[in-house]
């Protein structure tokens, strides 16, 4: 190895980041890739698919019945009416909260999600502590993001084991019946969606 | 023939507390965002599929020290050596030592709204009947699967019920072992937490689902 002290271009990188750089550098020079296509998808995932895609699917579904019953018969093609569709969302389900049952979504053998409505998973969701622990004591984890459910509440795991991807439609806040599609929309986090969170109610998101 | 996953986590306990973390926080270093767009656009070439990826990333060694980006960094590496279309001495170089392999194909930028759009579907027409109807109650296989597969290790020899029928679907476990599509029915089974987690869950109070592929289960 070269001295990295003396190295002006390497003298700040990790040891990952001179590893991905190498591969990168590879792949590029024997042309099986195209650098404006990394760029593409890096701004795809940053600017144009993320939660806020979810949140209108929600949003829509709480002032339409239709729309709702929709999403309940065929989830990928109500979804995909609204624009989101494709990659990790080929095959959609929506799960709706009541007061009865909490849906509750993991993906315990690697990190399977909803990207269309969703967009990349969160650190946490990909990670050993809640993969191992959603299926076995979700009242625990819900507790971890400062959820308490009512005892009578039965929890509904989904544990996304195939190419099925599960979207959580919550409840709505109530004191919502003023807002608008849009101003709907903004109460609901990417959280409320996977079911480790609950919808922000108007004084929440005031706050 | 043996195979080991370092990725079925389900009801393992141990693993510490979890740390939540605000919605715009999708990278945590530079190279993440990099190691993404290497793997979807590899993906893309159609060299491998999801399955054989998956497989790549569950049978690093060191599997449980890595974070998740560092797993698909180094699932991507195996897969591209083991495939000679990187060499290992070109990693080490950081730059191209031997010809070009070809591929089926090439991601480029022009192209990259229409391949996320189109995603890759796994639901295939359905050859046979399906075994197993909405409600019928069944049992999860309880051995060893020597390959990759999608049945965790919480769920085996558990008896659930039915919950959706999905239609044919791509078969994963074989899908990732290079034998092709072999679709299979695909099903949501559920089971009462007391079921897989005795003395710990009061009947009613956690209902679990997995999807499972026919061969997967019998019927109880």
């Amino acid at each position: 190895m070269h001295d990295h002290d003396h190295d002006p271009d390497h003298s700040e990188l990790s040891p990952m980041e001179l590893r991905v750089r190498a591969l990168e550098t590879v792949l590029g020079q024997k042309g099986y890739i195209d650098a404006a296509a990394l760029d593409a998808l890096i701004d795809t995932y940053q600017t144009r698919i993320g939660p806020r895609n979810g949140a209108r699917v929600v949003a829509r579904a709480w002032v339409d019945a239709g729309y709702r019953e929709w999403l309940r018969r065929d989830a990928t093609a109500a979804i995909a009416s609204l624009g989101y569709s494709g990659r990790q969302g080929e095959h959609m389900v929506a799960v709706e909260n009541t007061p009865e049952c909490h849906h509750l979504v993991v993906c315990t053998l690697c990190s399977c999600y909803p990207w269309p409505v969703l967009g990349l998973p969160p650190t946490w969701y990909k990670s050993a502590p809640y993969r191992s622990r959603a299926v076995r004591d979700p009242r625990g984890v819900l507790a971890e993001f400062g959820i308490t459910l009512p005892a009578s509440t039965e929890i509904r795991v989904w544990d996304s084991t195939a190419e099925v991807r599960y979207l959580v439609i919550p409840m709505r806040p109530p004191g919502t019946e003023a807002l608008d599609e849009a101003g709907l929309a903004a109460l609901v986090t990417r959280d409320s969606m996977i079911g480790t969170g609950l919808p922000l109610t108007p004084p929440e998101q005031a706050r | 023939m043996s195979y080991t996953t370092h990725a079925d986590l389900g009801g393992q306990q141990g693993h510490g507390p979890i740390v939540p973390e605000p919605e715009g926080a999708l990278f945590h270093a530079p190279w993440e965002p990099r190691v993404l767009a290497l793997t979807l656009a590899m993906g893309a070439t159609g060299v491998w599929n999801i399955d054989i990826s998956r497989a790549a990333r569950e049978t690093l060694p060191d599997y449980r020290d890595l974070s998740y980006y560092q797993v698909w960094f180094f699932a991507l590496q195996k897969l591209l050596t083991e495939r000679h279309l990187v060499e290992p001495d070109e990693v080490a170089a950081g730059g191209a030592l031997h010809p070009p392999r070809p591929l089926p194909r090439k991601l480029m930028a022009a192209d990259v709204p229409a391949v996320i759009a189109k995603g890759s579907p796994t639901a295939r027409p359905a050859t046979t009947p399906a075994r197993f109807a909405l409600g019928q109650r069944v049992r999860m296989f309880d051995g060893v699967v020597p390959h990759h597969t999608r049945l965790p290790g919480y769920v085996r020899g558990k008896h659930g019920v039915v919950g959706h029928v999905h239609g044919a679907h791509v078969f994963a476990d074989a899908h990732a072992s290079g034998r092709g599509e072999q679709p299979q029915w695909l099903y949501t089974v559920a089971f009462d937490g007391a079921e897989l987690w005795p003395g710990e869950q009061a009947p009613g109070a956690l209902r679990v689902s997995i999807d499972a592929w026919e061969p997967y289960m019998v019927a109880a």
